[in-house]
């Protein structure tokens, strides 16, 4: 692994959940596909590496609860962009490991290798009710989920590189010996395979993963997080230095001056109407100041992910202001269209682990087994 | 000739595009034969099929890869993606054209899927359907949590139930409750109008569901259904709940005889038949005069079906493998390894009297002096689904089905990848607008307007 050098990424949906009273449309046109749209190519034109689609826990509320599927509109944004990676959030326990495997390869196969998957585990009722099941307490969660990304992995490996091989002489457009079986069985489900659909372009798409969700081995970039600024830095320095095979990407809310308003005071006016409980340190300010701090939040993480409290009022200005300045200061990676996400991370591609024969029987973790 | 006093055809006909993706229909063998993954082998065909307004682009699902004699199947087509990862992306590149998912009933969780399916058509601005398949065995459920939980009994039965669900969840939200205006305000103002959604709760024999829906009607109301089973409970589920049946009933009388089946059952179920819109499957091979479309399909099937194929199509029957034969020979005069052919390895083929089978195969191909290779090839073309000839007389001959109201239209299955649909879109279609049977403009920007469904109603009216 080359480290990169400055990875920023953008959550495409509000943070603040009163940021919809801002948005530049109303609640009806929500779920335009303009609107979903809209915003990826604007985070493309901002500089941004990569874009994350979020799926969070169903609620109710006066505040916006609907939320269109995040790995259909990371596929629906592949054909009209070139640079940005696309990485939808799919939770890994209520869903089905075979059908996530398939649906992220194919997003993989539409943005040619600009495809990534950040794991939410989520053991909540509600999510769980909507399968007919019951909750999930956290280290039965912890445990599913670790299932969910390992047998996805070895989906994405049943078929090597060179399977397909249209032999047209003897009549073979397949060879047999390079599709595997994943002969999966974790402790709550069994997965034979092999996949339904061909290695993906990237090989292994890259795996976000909150940190402490998932063990560390499992994911490419760890999400970090903590409450406070100070907090923030020293919790991403102590697991990039715990995890040095692994890319550390640190999370960061933010409220920007911006409308002739002070962050401070926009965000006054967003709590005015509902609270913002999020485990993310929070940045109110202006934009010189926002990148200060990235600067050195940069020297202790390879990444940040940026949380705007109102994506149409905060993106402009970290486009026009924040990122450039960034780039002026020779803190961020380029961007280069048409390479993988992968290289972006600097993580080579890797060839199938069944490239060599088969692997024996999965043995699934156990909750201690890990951090 | 009329096909039932209560039925009042259109006489125009549709045309969605089938994108297969797997087995031995398209042909791979060509320079011309192009990737079966890489996206723009899709873009170019959808895009293709919107030029010649083709009402939909259609994708099949099969979620265990195809086996044979206990292994990958090595000789046709297979690989494939999701599909409605797929036609989320097609969306932002097409503009009217409806897109088609086949999702299968038995290994999907109906809150997921629906979900899924509102997006699509949320996404696509309301040109989403779904085609419904059903599934039952222990094999394909290898891949799944549950595994193969179904009886071949239940299917349908479990397959409406989940269909039943999925409409509750798309009628979750009164229409017109989300906020048309929140700019700047502070105020205590919602995003959604109280009482503006109906939690769905199902407990049935195969699944507990307890789901509050995410997502709004779509410009067309909600996805629209497809259905392609032909048993008399799969007609009958059509009957019921399909607005479009993807039929293997091509051929004139044939598809009379099936859509006068279909209006019975239709009106038996309290719809009126003009609501239930019928595609058959279709191959088309077209040149200019009806001698070359006919040189056209012999070099055709030999690409389809090579010596390979031919045997590899008798191993399915005879349960063992038969790679001493010659295809160029008589047909094997081993017995079958086993009475009756096991449960289905994707290929289509389970249940049948294996050594019965081939006692009669083996007579017939004695009887017209076939070789392998020749059965085979006949045994394919007798279950093709082609429309072989000239442009005129092909055009000639599907105005007679529209003519008399057979069908609603065809679901062409291209050849080859990415080239299939252009001699279909270039000279067939002036053909068919010319004789006032086919589209010369989008009806609307919906799949609904597109086939002339009506949008169904809202139970918050």
């Amino acid at each position: 692994m080359t480290r990169p050098n400055g990875l920023i990424g953008l959550d495409l949906d509000d943070a603040h959940p009163s940021g919809w009273r801002f948005a530049a449309a109303p609640p009806s046109s929500a779920f335009s596909p303009e609107r979903s749209l809209r915003r990826v190519l604007d985070a493309e034109s901002a500089g941004f590496h990569f874009a994350t689609f979020s799926d969070p826990t169903p609620a109710r509320g006066a505040d916006e609860h609907g939320r269109l599927d995040a790995v259909q509109r990371a596929a629906h944004a592949a054909p009209l962009t070139r640079t940005i990676a696309l990485v939808p959030e799919v939770e890994a326990t209520s869903t089905e490991p075979f059908h996530v495997s398939t649906q992220l390869a194919s997003l993989d196969y539409v943005s040619y290798g600009r495809a990534g998957w950040l794991v939410a585990v989520d053991g909540s009722a509600p999510r769980h009710a909507a399968v007919g099941r019951g909750p999930l307490a956290a280290d039965d969660a912890f445990v599913e989920a670790a299932d969910a990304v390992e047998v996805a992995r070895r989906l994405w490996d049943t078929w090597e590189d060179n399977a397909e091989i249209r032999d047209v002489a003897a009549g073979r457009y397949l060879d047999a010996s390079r599709v595997h079986y994943a002969e999966f069985r974790g402790r709550s489900f069994s997965i034979k395979g092999p996949s339904i659909i061909p290695r993906p372009p990237q090989g292994q798409l890259p795996v976000f993963a909150p940190y402490g969700q998932v063990p560390p081995a499992q994911a490419d970039v760890l999400l970090t997080t903590a409450p406070a600024w100070d907090l923030l830095l020293a919790e991403a320095a102590l697991v990039r230095d715990e995890n040095p095979e692994r890319l550390v990407v640190a999370e960061l809310d933010l409220v920007l001056d911006a409308r002739g308003q002070a962050g401070g005071e926009r965000l006054a006016a967003l709590d005015a109407t509902s609270s913002w409980q999020s485990p993310h340190a929070l940045f109110a300010g202006g934009p010189a100041e926002l990148a200060d701090y990235l600067g050195e939040l940069l020297r202790v993480a390879d990444g940040v992910r940026l949380h705007p409290a109102v994506v149409d009022v905060d993106l402009p200005e970290l486009a026009q202001l924040v990122l450039p300045e960034l780039r002026r200061r020779g803190l961020l990676a380029p961007t280069v269209p048409d390479t993988s996400l992968r290289y972006r991370l600097g993580l080579r591609r890797p060839p199938s682990r069944y490239a060599a024969g088969p692997l024996p029987v999965y043995p699934a973790p156990t909750a201690d087994s890990t951090i | 000739m009329s096909i039932h006093p209560d039925f009042t055809p259109s006489r125009q006909l549709q045309f969605g595009v089938f994108f297969q993706g797997v087995n031995s229909g398209t042909v791979w063998k060509l320079p011309q034969s192009g990737s079966q993954t890489d996206f723009l082998s899709f873009r170019r065909v959808a895009q293709t099929a919107e030029r010649g307004l083709f009402a939909a682009f259609f994708l099949g699902e099969g979620l265990r890869l195809r086996e044979h004699l206990a292994r990958v199947h090595e000789l046709d087509v297979a690989g494939r993606p999701d599909s409605q990862t797929l036609l989320a992306a097609l969306a932002s590149v097409t503009h009217r054209i409806g897109l088609v998912a086949t999702q299968n009933t038995t290994y999907n969780d109906p809150a997921d899927l629906a979900h899924r399916l509102a997006s699509l058509d949320l996404l696509s601005g309301g040109r989403a359907a779904w085609n419904v398949v059903t599934t039952d065995n222990a094999w394909t459920g290898a891949n799944f949590r549950r595994g193969g939980y179904l009886d071949h009994a239940d299917r349908y039965r479990h397959a409406e139930a989940f269909v039943e669900v999925a409409l509750e969840i798309w009628d979750g939200w009164r229409p017109g409750a989300l906020a048309s205006d929140s700019r700047g305000s502070t105020t205590a103002r919602r995003w959604l109008a109280p009482d503006s959604v109906r939690s769905v709760h199902h407990e049935g024999q195969h699944y507990t569901v307890d789901y509050e829906p995410r997502l709004p009607r779509s410009p067309q109301g909600r996805p629209v259904l497809f259905q392609a089973g032909d048993s008399p409970e799969g007609r009958d589920f059509a009957a019921r709940r399909a607005d479009v049946i993807f039929s293997a009933h091509p051929g004139l009388e044939d598809a009379i005889e099936f859509r006068r089946d279909l209006v019975s059952r239709t009106i038996r179920a309290g719809r009126r038949p003009e609501s239930l819109k019928i595609m058959p499957a279709s191959e088309f091979v077209l040149a200019e005069t009806p001698a070359a479309a006919r040189e056209k399909l012999a070099w055709l099937r030999e690409l389809q079906i090579g010596p390979q194929q031919a045997i590899a199509y008798l191993e399915q029957f005879w349960g063992r493998p038969l790679g001493g034969y010659d295809p160029a020979g008589p047909l094997p005069d081993v017995e079958p390894a086993v009475e009756t052919t096991s449960e289905t390895r994707g290929s289509g083929f389970h249940g049948a009297k294996a050594r019965e089978l081939a006692a009669s195969w083996r007579a017939e191909a004695a009887e017209k002096g076939w070789s392998i290779l020749e059965f085979v090839r006949q045994r394919n073309a007798r279950a093709s689904r082609s429309f072989v000839g000239s442009y005129s007389e092909v055009a000639d001959r599907l105005a007679e089905y529209a003519r008399i109201g057979a069908v609603d239209g065809f679901n062409v299955s291209p050849w080859i990848v990415p080239s299939g649909l252009d001699d279909i879109v270039d000279r067939l279609v002036p053909e068919l607008q010319s004789r006032g049977v086919y589209p010369t403009e989008y009806a609307g920007t919906t799949l609904r307007e597109h086939l002339g469904l009506e949008v169904p109603a809202s139970s918050w009216a």
